[in-house]
């Protein structure tokens, strides 16, 4: 379970999340909508510790465990798991030896041995079925020549393999036309657990249709405004944000 | 206090894991540098008339010389009679006679071992034949009798002079003369051991030849010599690994390399270099002045430098190619890395003379720290050289903002036919890329490691298979601390 609250947190010295409160209990998928610049990215990439952003008050407890007091790649390790929005490339790191790297440090984290080689082949092929994502890429440098769609894929595959408690999807969709984004989706829906929760953060109700969220909540300036049902996206695909901002105090 | 100097002391040990010091009775001259010095070596030796001569001109040319300048390196100020020229670790005393008789000193069995070097041939790693070098003197060369029956010739320089003499005579400073410069001068004048090869006419040599260099002794230096023959349509691929304690002062390295390559034959020379590179402030390290260079005589003939360079305080080196044969081939692959406060200007010389000679240059350096890395390349193409080619290619990878990385490559073609490409490109380890890694649960430093691993793999992959994977595990240990 994540309980997120009161949390704040700045970039560059900027104030971008004011105060956010959310819980998402083990099972759940919740939505999380909001214009650009309302502070979705900031959310996602505070959760994963990225080092360029500054919590400066709230709290995030990860299954009992002070999430903000670990290094991010021991909140990976702990099942956290970052679809990015804008995958990078890295030249001369095949996905092979990559994925490796990761799936073993996360072994290594939980005490056991790495795995053997023709386990991990075995795995790979597995998984990759499962995304529909050629052998060819997987050969490739991580995510280098790969086209928009390849690297959500990739994003999904790299999910499938490590196995994530959480997963946050930040904006999955966006560059996928309607049949790459049917894949992912779709993909997602399969690797889903009983016990796995996600927090998927969209501006739009197609990729919702499939993912089907339990919870909808709304960011407008760094604060969620209103928490819903489904049918909550339903009526901002029709009436958009506007009707949900606070009035100016003045 | 205390306590944290020694955890500070255990970091650094930890990512240099050569530094330790072998007890063993050294019989080492007093400092400093003479005609009697240059005399004595060649005593110690047994060495001929001629040899001694030769070392003496080289002496003299050397005393009108002054040290080079021109590398982009602040060097230290050497004190070349502050230094002693020679350290025997061999409790005989006298290196040549009992050195296969099996008495070595246990002591030296256990460092080469504890090196990764075993000695004993049962031991060895499968394939591969080593001649271990601790300061001034050769130790043991293994597998010495299974390559005689193939007429293959594998020895210390020491002995192959008194085995070898017509060998040795005709080839020793054909292809570095001591008049090449201020350090091949220096090591033609004091030179004391290294290691000897010759592969007769049409001999494939059927295991890798290695020579693993080892300082010991404090205050000296090591001034090897080695001296390649591979006669026509022979092959032999040498591979060249180096050690040396953590030292707060520098020592100094200064070593001659020869290969002669004749008609269609091939050599492939293989180089780890990991001498002590200093500590993080840039205290101490290895002076590594080196000169390498290999002769393609013959038609058809086919030479490749690879290097891995992690280790010492300054690197100068360039291990270079003459390509007179008709149709000669010749590489140069390297990868160069410097952290904290390493120097290294490293590089190569092609020189086309024969006709169709072609030649390849892949260089990487990286660079961390506040060290500096420069690659100096000269292509020449003589005006006999008809149809030449070369392709270069340098790249850099920066690792932080207090690094310096520097191309130097010269041209110089005098042939209308040839064709000359060089390719060159900087990039940096970005923190997105960092990231990516972290959030898939691999850490900075493995990160790096994976990163610069992938960057070196073109060169790394030219390595025999061995020596990849230490080489592998090297370019991680020397980056640790370098990004976070």
């Amino acid at each position: 379970m994540l309980e997120i609250r009161d949390l704040h947190a700045c970039i560059n010295g900027k104030e971008i999340l004011k105060g956010i409160n959310l819980t998402v209990r083990d099972g759940e998928v919740h939505a999380i909508m909001g214009l650009n610049g309302a502070g979705k990215s900031t959310l996602s990439n505070v959760i994963v510790g990225h080092p360029g952003y500054e919590v400066t008050e709230g709290s995030i407890i990860w299954d009992g465990k002070d999430l903000l007091s670990l290094k991010p790649e021991e909140r990976a390790h702990e099942g956290i798991f970052l679809s990015f929005q804008q995958p990078v490339e890295i030249p001369g790191v095949s996905m092979v030896n990559f994925m490796r790297a990761a799936l073993n440090a996360k072994r290594k984290y939980q005490g056991l041995e790495p795995m053997p080689a023709g386990d991990f082949l075995k795995l790979m092929r597995e998984k990759r079925s499962i995304v529909e994502l050629d052998s060819k890429l997987t050969s490739r440098s991580v995510n280098e020549g790969f086209s928009g769609g390849e690297k959500k894929r990739n994003e999904i595959f790299q999910m499938a393999m490590l196995e994530p408690k959480l997963t946050i999807l930040d904006e999955t969709d966006s560059g996928l036309d309607v049949d790459a984004l049917r894949v992912v989706a779709e993909g997602f829906n399969k690797l889903r657990k009983p016990e796995t929760s996600a927090i998927v953060i969209t501006h739009y109700q197609r990729l919702l249709d499939y993912l089907k969220p339990d919870i909808v909540h709304v960011l407008i300036d760094g604060r969620i405004v209103k928490t819903g049902g489904p049918e909550l996206a339903t009526e901002i695909e029709n009436k958009g944000f506007d009707w949900l901002k606070t009035p100016s105090p003045l | 206090m205390s306590e944290k100097n020694s955890l500070v002391r255990e970091v650094a040990e930890k990512k240099y894991e050569y530094g330790f010091t072998t007890d063993v009775q050294t019989d080492i001259i007093e400092k400093g540098l003479s005609e009697d010095v240059v005399h004595f070596i060649s005593q110690k030796k047994g060495e001929p008339d001629w040899l001694l001569e030769f070392r003496l001109n080289a002496f003299r040319y050397w005393l009108t010389l002054e040290q080079p300048t021109w590398g982009h390196l602040k060097m230290p100020p050497i004190d070349y009679q502050d230094i002693s020229y020679y350290a025997d670790p061999t409790k005989s005393g006298n290196s040549g006679m009992s050195r296969n008789s099996g008495e070595i000193d246990p002591e030296l069995m256990k460092t080469f071992d504890k090196l990764g070097i075993p000695l004993e041939e049962r031991m060895a790693l499968a394939g591969t034949a080593v001649d271990a070098v601790m300061d001034s003197v050769s130790v043991k060369t293994t597998f010495r009798e299974k390559l005689r029956e193939k007429g293959i010739i594998f020895c210390s320089i020491s002995e192959a002079v008194r085995e070898q003499p017509d060998l040795v005579r005709e080839y020793l400073g054909s292809v570095v003369p001591y008049k090449d410069n201020f350090f091949a001068a220096l090591n033609s004048a004091v030179f004391s051991d290294g290691s000897f090869v010759y592969i007769p006419k049409g001999v494939r040599c059927p295991m890798e030849l290695s020579t693993y260099f080892r300082i010991n002794a404090r205050g000296t230096g090591q001034f090897e010599r080695t001296l390649i023959v591979c006669d026509e349509d022979a092959y032999v691929s040498y591979l060249e690994g180096c050690t040396a304690p953590m030292r707060d002062e520098n020592q100094l390295h200064a070593a001659i390399v020869e290969i002669v390559v004749k008609e269609r034959a091939e050599v492939k020379y293989s180089t780890v270099q990991n001498w002590y590179p200093g500590d993080s402030e840039g205290k101490g390290g290895v002076l590594n002045l080196v000169t390498k260079r290999g002769h393609l005589r013959g038609a058809n003939s086919r030479l490749s430098w690879t290097q891995v360079e992690t280790g010492s305080a300054i690197t100068w080196k360039y291990p270079s190619c003459v390509l007179s044969g008709d149709g000669s081939q010749a590489e140069f692959y390297s990868v160069a890395v410097t952290n904290n406060y390493q120097q290294a200007d490293t590089g190569t010389k092609m020189i086309h003379i024969g006709k169709n000679t072609r030649s390849i240059i892949i260089s990487k350096g990286i660079s961390a720290g506040r060290s500096q890395n420069a690659y100096r390349g000269l292509v020449k193409v003589a005006s006999t050289a008809d149809g030449a080619r070369n392709y270069s290619s340098c790249d850099s990878l920066l690792l932080g903002s207090k690094c310096g990385a520097h191309t130097f490559p010269y041209m110089d073609v005098h042939n209308e036919t040839a064709v000359v490409e060089h390719e060159a490109t900087t990039s940096k380890i970005s923190e997105d890329q960092l990231f990516y890694c972290n959030q898939r649960g691999i850490s900075t430093e493995e990160a790096v490691s994976l990163i610069v691993n992938g960057y070196a793999k073109e060169v790394i992959n030219k390595l025999p298979m061995e020596f990849a994977v230490e080489a592998q595990k090297l370019l991680g240990v020397s980056l640790e601390g370098a990004v976070g």
